[in-house]
C-alpha cells in the first residue's frame, strides 16, 4: 500500500484538488444525504433519544475520569476469562505484539475485520514487512485493499467509488470478466473470495467498539458478518483497541446499542452485534489477546477541553452532516479520521507542532451540526475553537519572526485593542469612516485593498455611515 | 508490571490531575433517565414480526400444534436437504427426510461441514420486538456461535415469551449470566447485509442470506 497520509500537507492545500473531482462530490454527496434523512427518520422514533445521549455523554465522561481504574479493572476480567492482555504506547509496539504473535503461530496469512484503529497504526504495513498477508473482509476495505487506496468515510470507507469503478477493480483483481455492476452481484464475487480465506484462516484480528471492564467482554458491531467470522473460525483472535474505548458495566451497553446503530448506519439495529468474554471452551478462538493501545491518547486525556474528544465511538455521523466534508470528502484530511471529529482528534493525536494536523481545526465554517447529531454530544465547535486558540498561542511564543508578524494575527491584536475602551473605539471608527472614502461606491465596498481583499472576495461590505448611532445619540 | 502498563497509567494519572481525589467511582450514581421497559407485551409480537420484516427477513406466526408442520413447509420451500441442528432441537420438529447435522460438543461438525450444508434451524435466547433483533447467547436450541453463522440459510424460532419490549430489557435479561458464565452472545437483526456499494443494501454478504423467523404464539 502507498504511504497514505502526508503530515505536511495542509488541509487547505489538500481540499483544492477534491474540489475540483466532481464524481468524488456527487458520490458523497448522494451518500451523506441518503444516510442523513435516514438517520433522522430512525432518531424521530425515540422519544427518549435526548436521554440517551446525555447518558451515552455522562457514562463515557466518567469513565474517562476514572480510566486507569477502569483498565485495570477491565484487565483483570479478561485475564479471569482466559484472555490475555498487552499495554502497548505507541502504535509501534502494538504492531510488534501483533506481529509476534502471528509469528510464534507460524501463520502467513491473517484475516481481519474492519478497524479504524489498525489503520490508525499501520498494521498491514508492519505485517506485511515481516512476510504475513492480512486480509481485509469488510467489502468496502477489501475495496480499498485490492485497489491499493485508503479509506475516506469511518463508516463507508469506499464511499468515494461508485459500482462501475468497483466492477473495473474487480474483473482486475477478484471477479471474472463478465462481472456486472450490480451491487448483489458484486457483493457474491466478494463473497466466494472471502470464504475460503476464512475457512483456512488460523488468526483472526479485530479492533473493539467496546469492552467492559465489570466482565471483560469486548463487543464488535457490524453489518456484513465478516466481523463474526474472524472472531469465531480462527483458532487465534488478537483484538486491539484503544484504551478509551471501556465501558464499566454490562449495563451501560442498553444505552450505546441504541444510539450507535441510529447515528451509524441510520438503521433501528444493525445486522449483527457481538459480545464475547475471553475465552469459551469449544466455541470459537481458544486464545484471545487483547491489546489495550495509547498511541497519543493520554494526551488528549490531559487536555480538560479536549478530552470529551476520547467519548467518540465512531459512528460517523458528524461527517455526514458536515458541510464542509461534503464537499472535500474523506481524503482531504489526511488522516485516519476525516470529517469534523477528525478534525478535533488528529491534531490532539499527532501534536499540533506539524502543519497538517494543525491545518484540520480550520476545516470547519463552526455552523455546528457536528455537535447537533453527535449521539455523546462531543461539543465539536467548542474543541475546534480552544484548538485553534493553542495554535494561535504556539506560533506566538515558538513560531518565527514572519508567524509572529502574520498580518491577520496583527489585525486581531489591534482590534482587540480598539475594542477594549469606549474612546479607542470611537477613535478607530472616525478613522475607517475617513479612511474608506477611497473605496466606496454607492454606499457599498465591494474591493478592499491587499490582505483584506480576502473579505470583500465573496461578498459585499456596507460602509460606515457618516453618522454613527453613538453620534446620533449624542446629537438627538 | 510491565513497562508499558506503567508508563500508561503513569500517563492517565498526570493528565487526571484535574479530578478531585475523591470523586466517587460508584457508576451507578450517574442519571439514566431514559426507557427501561417498552410497550404493553400483547404488543410485542406483531411489533417484532413488523420490526423483522424491515429487513426483509421473512416472519410466520404459528402455534405449537402447527411448528413442525411449519418448520417443515419452510425447508422445503428453500430446498433445504442438509440441516445443521444444534443437539438439543427435538426431533419431532423434523421430518425424516431431512439429512440432519446435529452438532454436539463431543462430535462437533467441522466448518467445511457447515459450510457444505443448506442452512441451519437454531431457537434462540430472546427477540427484542422495538429493533426486530434475534438474541443468542449459546445457550437452549442454538449451540456454538459458528452453526449461525457459515450456512447460507438460517431459520430461528422465536416464543412468544422471549420476545421483550425494548433493547434495555434485553440486556437486563441477560446481566446475570454475563456477571457469572459470561457465554457469547450475538444479536442477529436481519440477514447479513451491507451498504458498502454506493449505499444500495445488498442482503447477504458473509452470514446467512436468507434469515426466515418463525414466532411460535399461545394461540392464533
Amino acid at each position: 500500500m502507498s504511504t497514505p497520509y502526508n503530515e505536511n500537507i495542509t488541509f487547505e492545500e489538500s481540499a483544492q484538488s477534491y474540489l475540483s473531482n466532481t464524481q468524488l462530490r456527487r458520490n458523497i454527496g448522494h451518500a451523506t444525504h441518503t444516510i442523513r434523512k435516514k438517520r433522522a427518520t430512525v432518531v424521530g422514533e425515540m422519544p427518549d433519544w435526548e436521554t440517551l445521549r446525555e447518558a451515552g455523554r455522562a457514562i463515557k465522561s466518567h469513565m474517562l475520569r476514572h480510566l486507569d481504574h477502569y483498565l485495570l479493572q477491565l484487565e483483570e476480567s479478561v485475564t479471569r476469562a482466559g484472555g490475555q492482555v498487552h499495554w502497548a504506547r505507541n502504535g509501534e509496539e502494538a504492531n510488534q505484539i501483533v506481529t509476534s504473535l502471528v509469528k510464534q503461530h507460524g501463520a502467513k496469512e491473517v484475516v481481519k475485520m474492519k478497524s479504524i484503529t489498525t489503520d490508525e497504526i499501520n498494521l498491514n504495513e508492519a505485517l506485511e514487512k515481516d512476510g504475513i498477508k492480512p486480509i481485509e473482509t469488510d467489502l468496502a476495505e477489501l475495496i480499498v485493499q485490492l485497489a491499493e487506496d485508503t479509506p475516506s468515510h469511518i463508516l463507508v470507507p469506499a464511499i468515494h467509488k461508485n459500482r462501475a469503478e468497483i466492477r473495473e477493480l474487480f474483473r482486475r483483481t477478484i471477479g471474472n470478466k463478465e462481472l456486472t455492476d450490480q451491487p448483489a452481484e458484486l457483493a457474491d464475487t466478494a463473497r466466494k473470495y472471502l470464504r475460503q480465506k476464512f475457512l483456512s484462516a488460523k488468526i483472526g484480528i479485530s479492533g473493539a467498539n467496546f469492552a467492559v471492564a465489570e466482565t471483560g467482554t469486548v463487543s464488535v458491531v457490524e453489518s456484513e458478518g465478516n466481523g463474526r467470522m474472524c472472531i469465531t473460525l480462527p483458532e487465534v483472535l488478537i483484538s486491539i483497541m484503544g484504551i478509551e474505548k471501556i465501558l464499566p458495566t454490562w449495563r451501560d451497553f442498553e444505552v450505546f446499542m441504541q444510539i450507535l446503530p441510529r447515528s451509524s448506519t441510520a438503521e433501528r439495529m444493525n445486522p449483527y452485534n457481538s459480545f464475547w468474554t475471553g475465552v469459551t471452551e469449544g466455541d470459537g478462538p481458544q486464545e484471545f489477546h487483547l491489546i489495550l493501545m495509547d498511541n497519543g491518547r493520554t494526551n488528549v486525556l490531559a487536555d480538560e477541553i479536549g478530552r470529551q474528544t476520547l467519548q467518540c465511538i465512531r459512528c460517523s455521523a458528524c461527517l455526514n452532516v458536515c458541510p464542509v466534508y461534503e464537499r472535500t470528502g474523506g481524503h482531504a484530511y489526511h488522516s485516519v479520521y476525516p470529517g469534523p471529529i477528525g478534525a478535533i482528534l488528529t491534531p490532539q493525536l499527532k501534536g499540533i507542532d506539524k502543519k497538517g494536523p494543525a491545518s484540520l481545526p480550520y476545516a470547519s465554517s463552526l455552523c455546528g451540526a457536528c455537535y447537533e447529531v453527535c449521539p455523546v454530544k462531543i461539543n465539536i465547535p467548542e474543541v475546534l475553537v480552544h484548538l485553534r486558540g493553542k495554535i494561535v498561542r504556539k506560533k506566538e511564543q515558538e513560531g518565527t519572526f514572519r508567524e509572529k508578524m502574520d498580518p491577520e494575527h496583527r489585525a486581531l491584536k489591534f482590534l482587540a485593542k480598539s475594542f477594549s475602551s469606549r474612546k479607542k473605539y470611537e477613535r478607530v471608527q472616525r478613522y475607517a469612516q475617513r479612511g474608506q472614502m477611497f473605496f466606496v461606491k454607492n454606499g457599498t465596498i465591494t474591493h478592499l485593498p491587499g490582505k483584506l481583499s480576502g473579505w470583500t472576495a465573496m461578498r459585499d461590505m456596507k460602509a460606515i455611515p457618516k453618522e454613527s448611532f453613538r453620534d446620533w445619540w449624542r446629537n438627538r | 508490571m510491565n513497562a508499558a502498563k506503567e508508563e500508561i497509567l503513569n500517563r492517565i494519572q498526570r493528565a487526571l490531575r484535574d479530578v478531585p481525589v475523591d470523586e466517587s467511582i460508584d457508576e451507578s450514581q450517574l442519571t439514566r433517565d431514559y426507557r427501561k421497559t417498552g410497550t404493553a407485551r400483547e404488543e410485542n409480537v406483531w411489533l417484532f414480526a413488523e420490526r423483522v420484516g424491515d429487513y426483509k427477513a421473512e416472519v410466520t406466526k404459528t402455534d405449537a400444534r402447527h411448528l413442525a408442520e411449519t418448520i417443515n413447509e419452510h425447508l422445503a420451500r428453500h430446498g433445504i436437504k442438509k440441516l445443521v441442528v444444534p443437539q438439543d432441537i427435538p426431533d419431532e420438529w423434523l421430518s425424516d427426510d431431512i439429512d440432519l447435522l446435529r452438532d454436539s460438543p463431543e462430535k462437533p461438525l467441522k466448518h467445511i461441514q457447515l459450510d457444505d450444508s443448506d442452512g441451519v434451524l437454531s431457537g434462540c435466547a430472546l427477540a427484542v420486538a422495538q429493533t426486530g433483533s434475534i438474541v443468542l447467547d449459546s445457550g437452549e436450541k442454538q449451540g456454538r456461535r459458528v452453526l449461525t453463522l457459515l450456512p447460507d440459510y438460517h431459520l430461528c424460532i422465536v416464543f412468544e415469551d422471549q420476545i421483550v419490549g425494548i433493547v434495555p430489557e434485553a440486556f437486563e435479561k441477560l446481566n446475570d449470566k454475563m456477571k457469572t458464565d459470561g457465554p457469547p452472545v450475538t444479536f442477529i437483526s436481519g440477514p447479513s447485509a451491507t451498504s458498502d456499494i454506493e449505499l444500495n443494501r445488498v442482503e447477504g454478504v458473509h452470514g446467512p442470506r436468507q434469515l426466515d423467523v418463525i414466532i411460535v404464539v399461545r394461540s392464533i
